[in-house]
């Protein structure tokens, strides 16, 4: 295993009185991708927004546990989380591009950052644009509005918009579950170029997908880590019972 | 179905579409019979004249001016409070504490307040008490301030619309989808930045609603300022926020009660009422298009 | 390869990630709290002010000459036009048809004497002695009196005929008001088909958007003439007129209230009814108006609410005269038209000043409550509705 990048220690998570995370203790490895799978409400959606802290938005969360990231704990007191956010990167379940043009998109991440250059921008975008492969596709409507895209192309748009303010990590939310095989199987492609550089962690729920886009793979069961390992383990020859019964189908 | 019940049925739908039927009439009605007494007078002189021979002939285009000058000053007021206590309560407040619902609750109460009662608050604070304090202070007790102007009238307006202008403003911002807040602050934007070039920009609609629903009440209200600040016959067009101010609702008022001639100035009296109903027909009708189609963008 | 990122192996340190502090941050949230203050501190100074310039009605009388006119009458309330004339309380009518009419009436103007009238010298020609005679003239005593007349040598400022004047017109706005409009939004939300509503809904909410002095206008120029042809009565302006145009402005008020009343009772209502085999007027009568009981209560309360406190509709319509009849067909003055009439001719600050701010905080009071009600009512009485308590 590569050296790990995010470390968690007895993460618990409360809604309010319900208790949605249990003591999570994980190592995700650097520069490679890992999978969360589960069935519908195991805490694999909530236990991703910890990790860039989304999850400060609700109000009535209660977090306990460490996450640490390069061995840095980030749910400390003093840490900033606005610029913490922006070495983490997030891709959402359903692409959520501004009401704004292609390159407002891609550029709002740098210019929010302070880049204002109109050269500098240009380069960036166009450079986030071809990381994410819609480059070519965008290239000749820069300036068009981002809602005139197809739902693939949105949700690339929105890779694209995640590269350009430079994260070290990615996080993606069921990124093509809302998508056509097609451009299922256009994001996959992507993941896999991507994890050259990047530590990627991607829920789902589509276990074909998992077996074929990650190298790790963590199985969640009703807000508990059941199973983690190398994603062909995992999917071969699980060691915990749960897991198989869930590889196998036996329950959703 | 028994008859009893079919007949019973009948008289209450019946009943009730002609309620219906009713109001609309009424409001037609109300319509026509304005544009049928004033349209005679209706003309581009009357719409830019002074008035002449004591209010019966001429125009009234001092009245255009002082509502005009009116909304405007009173928008610059309210527009920015409302907007910006909106964008409070959407964005900075937690729902259920004590300040937030304090202020919908204050919120909830001024909109019901008699009109009546903003122009007395009107009197006794800015008039009296405001402009006095500025006369003491500034002017060593010489009598300019303490006395009702365009600048109180369109003041105490603005008091009054405020609530018009927050609910509008907040119902458009809770359009802007959450998703969307989400992915700026992902990308590490701050709680203003995300405000500054996310939810304002997708709530300009509301806020051009609420601006123009305002603008439509301040212009058609009238006992607001009725002693803060308009007049009925002026000789010159206001010419600072210090000076009186003539209006079209007041005008309307006054020459319809106070008239020694009824005949000459009825037609011109409905002219008056005319342009001031299409005026705020106008507005409320633009308010109601632009809602709809925010309402049918979300959907 | 991304270049940046080779040289930002270190991106995750305490250093670069040590909290910061952001300007613009902490000066935009402190200014957006602050300006949302803006409306707690306007509902507060309102209360204070209206409260605090109805002092002067409190405070001891001090008696001075008055050089009025005549003692035999008052003066009624004039808009400044110079023949109007009458005796007591003349209703106005505003119609200009009887200009003759003034020559008819007994001039009550003398001209204006040398008077020392003390406060404690009894006036025979007056009929407005105070029944007390400890000179305790035009004081909070007279606020339960049955006599308006604040601009006489003998000020009564008797508010008994104003709210009876308030009460008439709010009475007959409402029983015009309220059957229509409920009606009207009963059809809207249980009977007319989805489209129509879209129409009624919008259509209706425009006559929210008249401005009252232009339905006064109309009240007083249309109104009161047909309704006069209509039913025969003498006063061409009275509580009758003014009512039924109140009512016009409480229509939109309470329709809309009543209309999100309606459509707020869960579409479960109205399928159980309809699988029992229930007509659409049974459940809309039977099912569904039932349910919405509060949120009806609350819109009528809110259209009184508004009908009390409306201003140019009752200076234009109903005639202005301070009488306490019960007859609808009589004129009548209300709360609100008295400060709207009175409040541009009195001295600051003194009593008839503070009368009048007292008449505004009385209404400020009453609207105040009326919205409490509406709103803890509805709110306890409907939650529990719903809950099946």
């Amino acid at each position: 295993m590569k050296e790990a990048k995010i470390i968690t220690r007895d993460l618990t998570l409360h809604y309010g009185q319900k208790m949605a995370l249990n003591f999570i203790n994980i190592h995700i490895p650097e520069k490679e991708v890992t999978a969360f799978i589960g069935p519908s409400g195991c805490g694999k959606s909530t236990f991703l927004r910890c990790l860039n802290r989304m999850n400060d938005l609700i109000p009535s969360v209660k977090i306990t546990g460490e996450i640490r990231i390069d061995d840095l704990d980030i749910y400390q007191k003093k840490i900033d989380v606005v610029n913490l956010r922006k070495k983490i990167g997030m891709v959402f379940q359903k692409s959520n591009p501004f009401a704004k043009s292609i390159f407002e998109n891609v550029a709002y991440g740098p210019r929010i950052n302070g880049v204002n250059n109109m050269k500098a921008l240009t380069e960036i975008v166009e450079r986030s644009l071809q990381n994410a492969a819609i480059w070519d596709e965008v290239k000749d409507r820069m300036h068009d509005s981002a809602l005139g895209l197809s739902g693939g192309q949105q949700q690339r748009l929105c890779i694209a918009r995640t590269l350009a303010v430079e994260p070290e990590i990615i996080l993606m939310d069921e990124p093509a579950s809302a998508l056509d095989p097609i451009s299922t199987g256009k994001i996959e492609e992507l993941i896999f170029q991507l994890k050259k550089d990047y530590t990627i962690v991607i829920v789902t729920h589509n276990m074909q997908q998992a077996a074929r886009v990650s190298d790790y793979t963590a199985f969640f069961y009703l807000g508990e880590l059941i199973e983690h390992g190398k994603t062909r383990k995992i999917f071969t020859t699980p060691d915990k019972k749960q897991t198989e019964e869930y590889i196998t189908g036996r329950f959703g | 179905m028994k008859l009893k019940d079919k007949i019973i049925g009948g008289t209450i739908t019946t009943a009730s579409a002609l309620s219906v039927v009713l109001i609309i009439a009424i409001i037609v009605i109300i319509i026509v019979v304005t544009i049928i007494g004033g349209k005679e007078k209706i003309s581009w002189e009357f719409l830019t004249a002074f008035p002449r021979d004591g209010m019966m002939k001429g125009g009234i285009f001092p009245a255009i001016y002082g509502t005009a000058l009116l909304v405007i000053i009173m928008s610059i007021a309210a527009v920015p409070f409302g907007a910006i206590t909106a964008i409070y309560l959407s964005e900075y407040a937690h729902e259920k504490s004590w300040l937030a619902q304090t202020i919908r609750f204050a919120v909830r109460t001024l909109a019901t307040v008699p009109s009546i009662i903003f122009g007395l608050f009107g009197l006794g604070f800015f008039v009296q008490f405001v402009g006095a304090g500025m006369d003491n202070w500034f002017l060593g007790g010489q009598l300019k301030w303490a006395q009702p102007n365009l600048l109180w009238g369109s003041l105490t307006m603005a008091l009054l619309t405020l609530p018009v202008v927050i609910v509008s403003v907040e119902e458009a911002i809770r359009t802007v989808p959450r998703e969307l807040r989400e992915a700026s602050l992902a990308l590490g934007a701050t709680k203003w930045q995300t405000i500054k070039k996310v939810v304002i920009p997708g709530s300009i609609s509301g806020i051009m609603t609420g601006t123009i629903l305002a603008v439509s009440r301040g212009a058609g209200e009238v006992a607001p300022i009725l002693f803060t600040g308009a007049a009925y016959s002026l000789a010159t067009l206001p010419t600072s926020v210090s000076d009186q101010f003539m209006n079209l609702g007041y005008h309307i008022y006054v020459m319809s009660t106070q008239s020694s001639n009824v005949d000459q100035t009825l037609p011109i009296q409905f002219a008056t009422t005319l342009v001031l109903l299409m005026l705020t027909f106008t507005l409320n009708l633009a308010a109601v298009l632009i809602r709809s189609s925010l309402r049918r963008r979300v959907k | 390869m991304n270049p940046e990122l080779a040289k930002n192996k270190f991106l995750f340190t305490a250093d670069s990630l040590k909290k910061k502090f952001r300007l613009s941050e902490f000066l935009s949230e402190k200014i957006i709290t602050s300006v949302a203050f803006l409306s707690i501190a306007v509902i507060i100074l309102i209360f204070v002010f209206v409260f605090r310039e109805s002092l002067p009605a409190f405070k001891p009388r001090v008696k001075h000459n008055i050089e009025k006119t005549s003692s035999t009458g008052n003066k009624p309330e004039s808009y400044g036009s110079s023949d109007s004339a009458g005796v007591q309380q003349k209703p106005e009518s505003y119609s200009g048809a009887e200009p003759a009419a003034a020559a008819n009436k007994p001039e009550s103007y003398g001209s204006v004497k040398d008077t020392s009238v003390k406060a404690d010298e009894v006036n025979p020609n007056s009929e407005f002695v105070a029944k007390d005679n400890n000179n305790d003239e035009g004081t909070l005593g007279s606020l339960f009196s049955n006599e308006w007349y604040p601009v006489s040598e003998n000020p009564r400022y008797g508010l008994i005929p104003l709210l009876i004047g308030t009460f008439k017109v709010t009475l007959i706005a409402m029983l015009f008001a309220a059957p229509i409009a409920i009606l009207a939004a009963l059809f809207s939300s249980c009977f007319a088909a989805p489209w129509l509503r879209e129409w009624i809904k919008p259509a209706i909410e425009l006559l929210a958007g008249f401005p009252s002095v232009v339905i006064g206008f109309f009240a007083l120029m249309v109104m009161a003439t047909v309704l006069q042809n209509l039913f025969g009565y003498e006063t061409r302006l009275n509580s009758f007129v003014g009512g039924i145009a109140m009512a016009l402005a409480a229509i939109p008020i309470i329709f809309t209230i009543t209309e999100d009343a309606l459509t707020a009772i869960p579409a479960t209502f109205t399928e159980a009814s309809l699988a029992l085999g229930a007509s659409k007027w049974q459940t809309a009568v039977f099912v569904i108006l039932p349910a919405a009981t509060p949120g009806i209560f609350a819109a009528v309360l809110l259209g009184v609410g508004r009908v009390f406190g409306e201003t140019m509709i009752a200076l234009m319509a109903t005639g202005n005269a301070a009488l306490s009849g019960l007859n609808p067909f009589e004129s009548v003055r209300t709360l609100a038209a008295t400060i709207g009439a009175e409040m541009a001719e009195v001295v600051f600050g003194d009593m008839h000043y503070g009368i009048l701010f007292l008449i505004g905080s009385l209404l400020f009071v009453f609207n105040f409550s009326i919205n409490a009600i509406a709103e803890f009512y509805v709110k306890g009485k409907l939650v529990k509705k719903i809950q099946g308590r």
